[in-house]
């Protein structure tokens, strides 16, 4: 027998989404029409004028060589801060959950970074790699490494993911951590009286379970790179040098409030939000389907 | 039809308002640190100068997020009576008719004095209209010069006074430092700004067709002619040979130059109050070098730094204060302490001679090498300024291809190629945001 609870009519079930959609609706699809439909004008900064181009601003975009190379900058960029983040932020999770003692202590320190906003860890790493000043860069130069990030694109690349991922392993430590208390003792403990070593037991039988955790993280930490390390990209490199670090949504900033090319800045944000949906659904599509539940 | 309803309502609130109290004049600013406390006591002394307005200075971020502020604020209609707008977003403002009211309207319409002809003309050829009509304040202005390091020069054994004036002797001198094991012999501010901007005015060459955009926003850059070419050039060898030290897009290397690392620094006149404060070595001021190759003698340099700019859609009383406050700002007293505490150039003839009067020049050697570096011969179409729209976003792509050029990555023909190829992109299509 199910039993099952039914609303009648249309007017309760609504009133109980209607925050969720107005939300939605506020800060979701109204920017996001704007955008749409800035993107096919080029406007003057104080909006006093307005010229219809059509698709203009996306042809002017797409065959413009710089553009297209952000995307491999953004995609390089997004995939680092993604492993990164993610790879340390699980080796130290599973350390943390083999601890007995103190694990209090450390889980409270590990998550400590994810407090600090993104534009102030880019002044933290900006202080410490800083060409003149910065104290790492004086223990590279007694190793006998010249740091440069001003003039070396590899090296600003590096260190805006090494910002980037710095606070963001506290988030995925997290969610690393309770997924691997999730998982039932005993299936280890019989898997390791089974005489598997901790290696296989991790290959074959907490990996696949924590996959959930990494779905979503995996999720979580792409959106992240792709619009949230703006404050990191801002401090540290401002996009250069050259155009090393000149990540998409860092190029939607630049034209649009430093440059004033709202038409250009609104059509970019269009193509992202179409990427960003694009790279959602083959996540969903493809990747879910490997993931246990 | 919402904005003007907003307009509307904003200026009948203004209008109501003097009957309560004394007039409001917003006053939105860029600066922070020891030029903010200037500013502060520049407004402080005209507000207990008379008992009518009120002139309130709000810090709304550098520059460009100044600028951004006013914009929105317009957009929202809830705009300050002053905007500060840096140099480069001169075009922007000035292409926005019917969001901005020009300085010498608000003089005629307030009934307020106003003589043009005060201000000195490279100055006021930056910001005034093809008819020659002032359309906003100059506030700040510098002009860059070469800043030298007595001691460093001393240390690789040449003579600290020796003659800077060319960048063949420059470049000498960056030899002699290198071989006598100096890290740093030379860095710079702003490269675009001084290396290619003031470069070209300098050298009487072009950096933009259409007398650098004066003529009509059917500009194209020119910035990659042989005399920038070789310059550029030159500079990216002593940067593979560690004799030109890049630390950045802005103005980085001051702290280089400051802490006395560097002997010799290519900045804004308006560097002088930092490093006067902070440089625990004997320092000179000397002429923006030239090449002799070029040119037998140079030709001005252009300034940088930020205009007032008088915002549309405000109370005839508020435009009143407005006119008051920026005489004032121009008054040769004002302006000759804000030239003296800062090293910004006096924007007035008066407030140089009072400068010269007070004997400040005499007293400080070198700070009256901006002034004179910047009015000795008279502006040439290549060396009134430059009116460029979008004009941060190319600085950006030039600060881009000039890195490649530093990291020997591109060559200089190739890397001031592409930039005018990419500027000129941002020139169309402003040209067609503002047609």
């Amino acid at each position: 027998m199910e039993k099952r609870v039914t609303f009648k009519g249309i007017w309760s079930p609504l009133l109980l989404v209607l925050p969720q959609i107005v939300i939605t609706a506020v800060f979701f699809f109204y920017p996001a029409g704007q955008a749409i439909w800035q993107s096919l004008f080029i406007p003057d900064p104080f909006g006093l004028s307005m010229q219809y181009v059509g698709l203009g601003n996306f042809e002017y975009l797409l065959s413009n060589s710089y553009y297209r190379a952000s995307f491999v900058t953004t995609a390089v960029f997004s995939i680092l801060v993604t492993l990164v983040s993610m790879g340390v932020a699980l080796y130290l999770a599973v350390l943390a959950d083999r601890l007995i003692k103190g694990s209090g202590v450390y889980r409270t320190l590990l998550i400590w970074p994810y407090a600090v906003a993104p534009a102030v860890a880019g002044v933290l790493w900006l202080f410490m790699f800083n060409t003149r000043v910065g104290v790492v860069t004086w223990y590279l130069g007694l190793l006998g490494y010249d740091w440069n990030h001003v003039l070396n694109g590899e090296e600003a690349m590096g260190l805006v993911v090494v910002a980037s991922a710095w606070g963001r392993i506290s988030y995925n430590f997290l969610f690393f951590l309770a997924g691997l208390q999730a998982i039932p003792r005993s299936v280890i403990e019989a898997a390791a009286i089974d005489g598997a070593h901790f290696w296989t037991r991790f290959r074959t039988i907490v990996f696949p379970l924590l996959s959930p955790t990494t779905f979503f993280l995996l999720v979580v930490n792409i959106v992240y790179a792709f619009f949230e390390t703006f404050g990191v990209i801002h401090t540290i490199t401002s996009g250069g040098p050259q155009q090393s670090t000149t990540i998409l949504v860092y190029k939607v900033y630049s034209d649009g409030f430093v440059g004033q090319d709202l038409g250009s800045s609104a059509a970019q944000s269009v193509i992202l939000l179409v990427l960003v949906g694009v790279l959602t659904i083959i996540q969903f599509k493809f990747i879910e389907r490997r993931v246990h539940y | 039809m919402v904005k003007n309803f907003l307009l509307a309502g904003v200026s009948t609130m203004a209008f109501a308002a003097p009957a309560l109290a004394q007039t409001e004049v917003e006053f939105w600013h860029a600066f922070t640190g020891r030029l903010g406390e200037l500013v502060a006591e520049q407004v402080e002394t005209f507000n207990n100068s008379q008992s009518d307005y009120t002139v309130v200075a709000t810090h709304k971020g550098n520059y460009s997020e100044t600028l951004n502020a006013g914009i929105a604020a317009f957009r929202a209609g809830e705009q300050p009576d002053i905007l500060m707008v840096f140099e480069v977003g001169t075009a922007t403002m000035m292409a926005a008719q019917g969001a901005i009211k020009p300085v010498y309207e608000v003089m005629a319409d307030a009934g307020a004095e106003f003589d043009q002809d005060a201000y000195i003309g490279s100055v006021k050829g930056y910001y005034t209209s093809s008819d020659g009509e002032m359309l906003s304040l100059p506030f700040n202005s510098s002009t860059p010069v070469l800043w030298v390091n007595r001691n460093k020069l001393q240390e690789a054994g040449i003579d600290p006074n020796t003659d800077l004036s060319t960048w063949e002797q420059v470049g000498d001198a960056l030899t002699q430092l290198k071989d006598a094991g100096v890290d740093c012999p030379m860095t710079t501010a702003w490269q675009s700004w001084i290396h290619l901007e003031n470069f070209s005015a300098y050298h009487d060459t072009p950096f933009a067709t259409k007398a650098n955009g004066f003529g009509g926003v059917d500009t194209e850059l020119a910035l990659n002619s042989a005399a920038q070419v070789a310059h550029i050039s030159a500079m990216g060898d002593w940067a593979k040979d560690g004799k030109f030290i890049y630390a950045g897009r802005r103005n980085e290397g001051g702290a280089n130059f400051r802490a006395g690392e560097c002997a010799l620094f290519t900045e804004s006149s308006a560097g002088y109050a930092g490093i006067k404060a902070e440089a625990e070595f004997d320092f000179d001021v000397r002429p923006l070098p030239y090449w002799k190759a070029v040119a037998d003698e140079p030709q001005n340099t252009i300034i940088g730094g930020a205009s007032l700019w008088v915002m549309e859609g405000q109370s005839d009383e508020e435009y009143k204060g407005v006119a008051a406050f920026l005489n004032f700002l121009s008054s040769p007293e004002i302006q000759a302490k804000w030239h003296q505490d800062t090293g910004y150039l006096p924007i007035t003839k008066a407030a140089a001679d009072l400068t010269r009067e007070q004997g400040f020049y005499d007293a400080n050697p070198g700070t009256d090498i901006a002034v004179i570096q910047m009015t000795a011969k008279a502006p040439t179409d290549n060396s009134k300024g430059l009116r460029l729209g979008s004009f941060d976003q190319i600085r950006g792509i030039i600060d881009e291809e000039l890195e490649a050029v530093w990291s020997g990555d591109k060559s200089a023909q190739e890397a001031l190629d592409s930039a005018k190829e990419r500027g000129d992109q941002l020139l169309r299509r402003f040209e067609q945001a503002n047609r």
